[in-house]
C-alpha cells in the first residue's frame, strides 16, 4: 500500500487560514488501510479544525467526503456537485489523489493534509515499513525477495557495505541491514555461491530518473 | 600493464608497503594539506586523500591529490559513489589520470546522514564494486560504461577497501574475492584492532586465493586517547575495538596514554606483518599525522624503498 | 445509596469504554462539552478483555489532538471503577467538575 503521514496540525491550520468553507477529502484505499486518510481520520481532522477555529473565533464549515478512490476519474468526477460549494479542498489522499483531484477542478486549490511517504507493508498493528520504490526493473529474483534498492540506505547491489553490524544498518540501529537479510536468505535456500556473482549496474531510466512514467494498455483504452 | 604508480612498483618489488592518509581541510587553504604532507614525506610509499570523509564537505580529493603530487607524493585518490553519478565518476577518473594521479581507491562512501549535510540527496548510481569495474574497463578496454571509446586511457592502479570486521563475517572474504574479480589490484582494510579476528579473515581470504590476486594492506590506527578508543568502539560503524586495549590505555598514567597507544599500534603492526598474504600497512593516524614517521621508524619500516 | 453528584454531568452509556472512539470525544467538545471523562471497568476486569485498555490509549491520543487544536488536554480524563464503587464515582464526578470549572468554558464553545 501507499503509506502516508498526516501533516503537523499547525501546517494544516496555516494552509487553511484564508478559508471558511472547506471540503476535506479522504480516500478509501491505501490511506484508509494505513490509518492516515480514511473516513475516520477525515472526521477526526475535521473535528480538530472546527475546534481550533471555533476557539479562535473564526468558525469554519467543513464538508467531509471520502471517495472510493482519488486516482480514478469516475470517482473524482463524483465530487462535482459538492466541490463548487467550497472555497478550497484539502485532501488526506496520497500525493497521486491530491494531484488528480486538482487536475479535474482547475478553479479550486487542492491542498495536501498528508505527507506521502512510501510503498510499504503493515509489519505489525500500527507499524508500517517500506518495501518498494517502484524503480521499474525488479531484481527480487536475484536477491531472493529482498529489495536492495529500497531496503539498503545506499541502494547498493553488491553489499553489504562496511557499516553492517550485528545485522543492522549503520544509518539506523533499528533497521535491518538489507544485505544481511539477503545473505541469510541465500544460506537458507542453499544458494550462497550466488553471492559471488557481481550484480551489474542498474539502468535507472525505468526509475524516476527517466522522468515521470507512463503505462498504456492499448486493449483497455476506450 | 604497469601504471606510473609508486605504490604499484613497491608492491610488485615484493617490499612491505606503507601508505598513510591525508584528509583535506574544510577550506580552500592548500597550506593545510602541505603541512600534513610534510609530516609524512619520506616515510610512506603513497598517500591516500580522502573524499569528503564521514560525509562532511571538504576540499575535493582531486585537489588534495594534486597538492600532494606536487610535493613529490604518489597520491591515492579516494572516490565515493555517494556524491557522483556515473557521468561525474568517469569524468573525475579521466581528470585525475590527466593530472598524473596514478591510484584510485573505489569506495561506496559513508551515508550522508553521518555528516554535516544530512538533508543531502545521495546518488549511489553505482556501487564500489561497479566503480572498480568502471575504472578497469576504461583503463584496459578503453571503454566508457556506455561502450563508447575512451580516447586516452586512464592509467590507474585500482584499489578498494574492505571491512574484515563488518557483518555478516562469513561473506567478508567472499566480498573481497568479488572485488578482486571486478578488477581491484590492492585493498586497504578497515582499522585492525582485533588481530585475532583479522587473522581469521585472512585465513578465509587465503582459502579463496585472493591474496594471490591482489595486494592486501592492513589498516592501522594508533589510539590517541581513551576517549578516541571509546568513540571508535561505540560510535563508528564496523569498528572492532577490543576491551583489553581500552583497559591497557586506562592502566597507564594519563600522560602515558598516547605512548601506550603507539605501543599497541606497533604490536599490531608486528603481528600483521607476519600474517601470510599481508603485503603492507595503511596507517590512518586520524588528526595525528605527526606520529606516522615515529611509527614507521619504530616498526622497522624505514627507510622506504626507492624504485 | 442515594449518592449525589453534580447535575451538570451528562452520562452517555456505552456497552464498554472500548466502544468510545476518538471522534466521539472530539464531537463532545464540538457539541459544547467543557470536559469529557471516561469511566471504564477496572483494568484486567474488562468483559471484552481489553476494551478499557484500548480506551485509555485513545484518551492519551485524543489529548494530543486537544493540545494541537488549543482545547487543552486537561479537559479529558479516564478513570477505572468497578460497579461497586458508586461512592468513588460521585467523588470523581465532583473533582472533575471542579477541575473543569477552574479551567473555564470550552474555548471552542459556540456562543449565541
Amino acid at each position: 500500500m501507499i503509506v502516508a503521514n498526516r501533516k503537523p496540525f499547525e501546517e494544516i491550520i496555516e494552509m487553511l487560514k484564508p478559508y471558511s468553507k472547506i471540503l476535506l477529502l479522504g480516500c478509501n484505499e491505501c490511506v484508509t488501510v494505513c490509518a492516515t486518510g480514511g473516513a475516520k481520520e477525515v472526521s477526526v481532522l475535521a473535528s480538530e479544525i472546527r475546534l481550533f477555529r471555533q476557539k479562535e473565533g473564526q468558525p469554519v464549515e467543513i464538508k467531509e467526503l471520502t471517495l472510493e478512490r482519488n486516482c480514478d476519474t469516475e470517482y473524482v468526477e463524483s465530487l462535482k456537485p459538492a466541490i463548487n460549494d467550497y472555497e478550497v479542498a484539502i485532501s488526506m489522499a496520497c500525493g497521486c489523489g491530491i494531484q488528480f483531484v486538482g487536475e479535474h477542478y482547475r478553479d479550486k486549490l487542492v491542498l495536501p493534509a498528508v505527507d506521502t511517504t512510501f510503498y510499504g507493508v503493515a509489519e505489525e498493528q500500527g507499524v508500517w515499513t517500506e518495501r518498494c520504490q517502484g524503480c521499474g526493473a525488479c531484481v527480487l529474483d536475484k536477491t531472493l525477495g529482498i529489495c536492495p534498492v529500497t531496503r539498503c540506505a545506499k541502494s547498493i547491489f553488491n553489499g553489504p557495505c562496511g557499516g553492517s553490524q550485528g545485522g543492522k544498518c549503520e544509518v539506523n540501529k533499528e533497521t535491518p541491514c538489507a544485505w544481511q537479510l539477503i545473505v541469510d536468505r541465500y544460506k537458507e535456500m542453499n544458494m550462497l555461491e550466488k553471492y559471488l556473482e557481481i550484480q551489474p549496474m542498474k539502468n535507472w531510466s525505468t526509475s524516476r530518473d527517466g522522468g515521470p512514467r507512463k503505462r498504456v494498455r492499448e486493449d483497455l483504452k476506450l | 600493464m604497469s601504471t606510473g604508480s609508486n605504490l604499484e612498483k613497491v608492491l610488485k618489488s615484493g617490499a612491505f608497503a606503507v601508505t598513510s592518509e591525508c584528509g583535506p581541510p574544510r577550506g580552500a587553504d592548500p597550506e593545510v594539506v602541505k603541512k600534513k604532507g610534510a609530516f609524512l614525506k619520506g616515510y610512506i610509499d603513497a598517500v591516500n586523500v580522502t573524499d569528503n570523509q564521514t560525509s562532511v564537505a571538504r576540499m575535493s580529493s582531486l585537489a588534495g591529490s594534486l597538492i600532494l603530487k606536487n610535493m613529490g607524493f604518489d597520491p591515492v585518490m579516494q572516490m565515493v559513489c555517494r556524491d557522483r553519478n556515473r557521468i561525474a565518476i568517469q569524468s573525475d577518473i579521466l581528470g585525475a589520470a590527466s593530472l598524473g594521479v596514478n591510484n584510485l581507491l573505489c569506495l561506496s562512501g559513508d551515508h550522508q546522514s553521518f555528516g554535516d549535510h544530512p538533508g543531502a540527496k545521495n546518488v549511489f548510481d553505482i556501487d564500489s564494486m561497479q566503480l572498480i569495474q568502471t575504472v578497469k574497463r576504461m583503463r584496459d578496454e578503453g571503454k566508457f560504461i556506455s561502450g563508447d571509446e575512451v580516447k586516452g586511457r586512464p592509467n590507474i592502479f585500482i584499489g578498494c577497501a574492505e571491512n574484515p570486521f563488518g557483518d555478516p563475517f562469513e561473506i567478508r572474504a567472499m566480498r573481497l574475492a568479488k572485488k578482486a574479480a571486478a578488477g581491484a589490484e590492492f585493498v586497504q582494510t578497515q582499522c585492525v584492532f582485533n588481530v585475532d579476528k583479522f587473522e581469521k579473515w585472512m585465513e578465509m581470504v587465503r582459502d579463496l586465493g585472493v591474496h594471490e590476486k591482489m595486494y592486501i594492506l592492513a589498516g592501522i590506527t594508533p589510539y590517541k586517547s581513551i576517549g578516541m578508543a571509546n568513540y571508535m568502539k561505540k560510535s563508528v560503524p564496523g569498528m572492532d575495538v577490543p576491551d583489553e586495549h581500552i583497559e591497557r590505555l586506562r592502566s597507564v598514567p594519563k600522560e602515558k596514554v598516547a605512548e601506550e597507544g603507539i605501543a599497541i599500534c606497533l604490536e599490531i603492526i608486528e603481528r600483521v606483518k607476519n600474517i601470510k598474504g599481508v603485503a603492507g600497512i595503511h596507517i590512518m593516524a586520524i588528526e595525528w599525522e605527526e606520529k606516522v614517521a615515529e611509527i614507521v621508524k619504530a616498526a622497522g619500516l624505514f627507510p622506504r624503498p626507492e624504485i | 445509596m442515594r449518592l449525589s453528584y453534580p447535575t451538570n454531568i451528562k452520562i452517555v452509556k456505552v456497552p464498554c469504554t472500548g466502544r468510545v472512539d476518538i471522534i466521539h470525544i472530539l464531537k463532545a467538545f464540538e457539541g459544547g462539552a467543557d470536559g469529557v471523562c471516561l469511566v471504564g471497568c477496572l483494568e484486567g476486569d474488562c468483559h471484552y478483555l481489553r476494551g478499557n485498555l484500548r480506551a485509555r490509549k485513545r484518551v492519551e491520543h485524543v489529548k494530543l489532538l486537544l493540545e494541537e487544536s488549543g482545547i487543552g488536554k486537561e479537559r479529558v480524563a479516564m478513570h477505572n471503577l468497578s460497579s461497586a464503587q458508586g461512592q468513588r464515582f460521585a467523588e470523581i464526578a465532583r473533582e472533575m467538575t471542579e477541575k473543569i470549572r477552574a479551567l473555564g468554558p470550552n474555548p471552542a464553545r459556540k456562543t449565541g
